[in-house]
């Protein structure tokens, strides 16, 4: 008897952990440089890296690790969602009772449910403040434009996930502040009306119907913006961030400024006819003499390490904070009795600051204003300073002090007017409502940054400083009327220097 | 030379292959256009907007008094009858006794674009009131019994 087939299958048995490791990494055990750059190139998930990366990408105060931690606290919030999905049930008898189990009943639900919540937060932190490094460091310029626009979506789809999920819930909280955005998406109502269109024509009533299904905010709402937060928003914003780091790498990675890398040699040794990319360890076409090869790293270890601190950072942030803050959950959603005041979340305190003036413009007209106007950036600044460095060095950096004191200035003023004096309708009570929707505190604002930037662009001669001096504005507008909302907006939207002024009724 | 016969702008293949990439889209962005047609309701799932609120010598002459689970605010005055929605036109707050409007609706102050909606009255077969929050009437009008 012929026992060699049993012996073999011994044999595998025993091998089969082994065999089992050998074919899902194919090249066995990265141990030297040149191995771990195959593994880069090589592996499904990891070859969005480039194989080496380049030591001034590398440098902590160039990045702030912001892009990263954006994508952390994204990762952190698809486990956590999937997790209280398990426990949620998206109807209107059910849902409030669902985050409250979720709450007080289900082990660890608490803590996963104020992750989630820190977690959003971090990640629409992390977002802004990626676009403003992004744009100081002019890293939106050629051949970047079109990845600048891809952050414009990932913002939007951000701010679109946060808003859908503050309805889920069912408390007060989240169904007023609905109540509040949906009408926003119906204020084109605001233009329609002043132009006497209405009955023929009517696009806010529409959008707000298909984002309500209903003329109110019931069932069918709940349902669509689950629908929108679990699946539409997450795939779209997960489909999209891929297309963005595959850009970071076939732009050339991070931007960096031209003295990042050491002169070319004055003379070539010798050219040869024939290159070879060698996965991105040679660059150029004359071998390297008397300097060092490239000034560049491994992204393994180096950029996998530094990756992989960000994500601890953003874990433990929003752990300690999860821990120690509870998330919101107020009364049951009660659709006869208002919040006051309704507050969105304090992201969008800002526009809801320019909403009290104008729903329409506050709501739509200038964040639309505002949304383009970044997207245009890349478009309407094509100069080729230093990229890669912050301001573009001490002219950049003086024009952002410069117009973060105007902005200031400028915010707090009409602020000062509006809250102290009222606006037109106080003044003139018959004002038609057209003029309202063009002269409001917001419109007056956007129209002030602009004419700064243009002043600056005239006198400085610079599309790119006056780009650096209407982002500034735009940051300084953002903050300043998030804070104020945040802080010292009471009941019926009224100010109060502190929250023990409110009055009790 | 003898002048070209016959011009062709436009070759035959050239021609065939525009028409099945027309074809293309047109088929393509009508059905998606179709579909997208979905999510907007046909049928909206709400309870009616008529609802009836007592009898007419129920509201004597100069009442004004909130219907508190329709948001709805009735008047009489020496004209007739009025109601006027309690949902404000600014951002769909429930507007209350001492807020920015007067007995009429108008905004006082504030950020709302236009007064509150006057809502249609009407008798119902039992000769009660009847108003309709799914139905405006111009402000100033009245109902009379």
């Amino acid at each position: 008897m012929d026992y060699r087939a049993t012996q073999a299958f011994r044999t595998n048995l025993v091998r089969v952990l082994r065999t089992l490791r050998d074919s899902i990494f194919r090249r066995g055990k990265a141990t030297s440089d040149r191995a771990r750059s195959q593994a880069i190139f090589q592996n499904f998930y990891w070859h969005i890296h480039s194989v080496r990366v380049h030591r001034y990408t590398l440098r902590p105060v160039f990045t702030w690790g912001l892009g990263a931690f954006s994508f952390a606290f994204f990762a952190i919030l698809c486990l956590t969602g999937i997790l209280l999905m398990v426990y949620y049930k998206p109807s209107v008898s059910l849902a409030y009772d669902s985050i409250k189990d979720l709450h007080y009943v289900v082990p660890t639900g608490r803590f996963i449910r104020n992750l989630h919540r820190w977690a959003a937060h971090g990640m629409v932190v992390a977002v802004i403040l990626h676009m403003a490094r992004v744009f100081y460091t002019g890293s939106y310029r050629k051949p970047r434009e079109f990845n600048w626009l891809l952050g414009m979506t990932l913002l939007v789809l951000t701010l679109g996930l946060s808003f859908t999920g503050y309805l889920l819930p069912w408390d007060q909280l989240g169904y007023w502040a609905t109540v509040i955005g949906s009408n926003i998406a119906g204020s084109p109502r605001e233009v329609t009306d002043v132009l006497g269109i209405t009955p023929y024509f009517d696009p806010g009533a529409v959008i707000r119907q298909v984002l309500l299904g209903s003329n109110s905010i019931g069932e069918e709402a709940l349902i669509r913006f689950y629908l929108l937060h679990v699946i539409v928003l997450p795939l779209a914003l997960g489909a999209i961030v891929s297309v963005h780091f595959w850009r970071i790498r076939k732009d050339g990675g991070l931007s960096r400024p031209e003295h990042a890398d050491p002169p070319p040699p004055e003379q070539e040794v010798f050219r040869p006819n024939k290159t070879y990319g060698l996965m991105a360890l040679v660059k150029g076409k004359t071998p390297a003499v008397d300097r060092e090869p490239e000034n560049t790293l491994p992204s393994w270890p180096y950029l996998l390490l530094a990756e992989l601190a960000v994500l601890m950072l953003a874990v433990a942030v929003s752990m300690v904070l999860a821990y120690h803050f509870d998330a919101p959950l107020k009364e049951p959603a009660n659709p006869a009795v208002p919040e006051n005041p309704a507050k969105a979340p304090w992201y969008f305190l800002g526009v809801q600051e320019l909403v009290s003036y104008s729903a329409f413009m506050g709501g739509i007209g200038i964040p639309l204003i505002c949304l383009i106007g970044l997207a245009l950036i890349p478009y309407l600044d094509r100069e080729r300073g230093t990229t890669g460095v912050w301001f573009d060095g001490k002219g950049g950096l003086k024009v952002a002090a410069w117009s973060l004191v105007y902005s200031a200035l400028v915010v707090v003023g009409i602020l000062f007017v509006a809250i102290r004096y009222g606006w037109l309708r106080n003044w003139f009570p018959a004002i038609p409502q057209w003029v309202i929707i063009l002269v409001n505190p917001g419109t007056v604002l956007v129209l002030a940054f602009a004419l700064w930037s243009v002043a600056v662009m005239r006198t400085k001669n610079s599309t790119r400083l006056a780009a650096i001096a209407l982002f500034t504005c735009f940051l300084v507008g953002f903050t300043i009327l998030t804070y104020v909302a945040t802080i010292h907006r009471g009941p019926n939207w009224e100010f109060f220097w502190t929250k023990g002024d409110w009055p009790i009724y | 030379m003898p002048p070209k016969r016959f011009e062709d702008p436009l070759p035959r293949r050239d021609f065939l292959g525009i028409a099945a990439m027309g074809s293309v889209v047109v088929t393509m962005s009508t059905a998606l256009i179709g579909v997208l047609r979905l999510p907007k309701p046909a049928a909206l799932p709400e309870s009616a907007s008529r609802f009836k609120i007592g009898f007419p010598d129920e509201f004597p002459p100069e009442t004004h008094r909130k219907i508190e689970d329709r948001n709805v605010w009735i008047f009489r005055d020496a004209l007739g009858f009025y109601a006027f929605s309690a949902i404000c036109t600014h951002l769909g707050c429930v507007v209350t006794e001492n807020d920015r409007v007067d007995s009429g609706g108008r905004v006082l102050s504030g950020p709302a674009p236009r007064g509150l909606d006057w809502l249609e009255l009407s008798l119902a077969v039992d000769g009660s009131l009847m108003v309709d929050a799914g139905k405006t009437v111009n402000p100033g009008s009245r109902f009379n019994v």
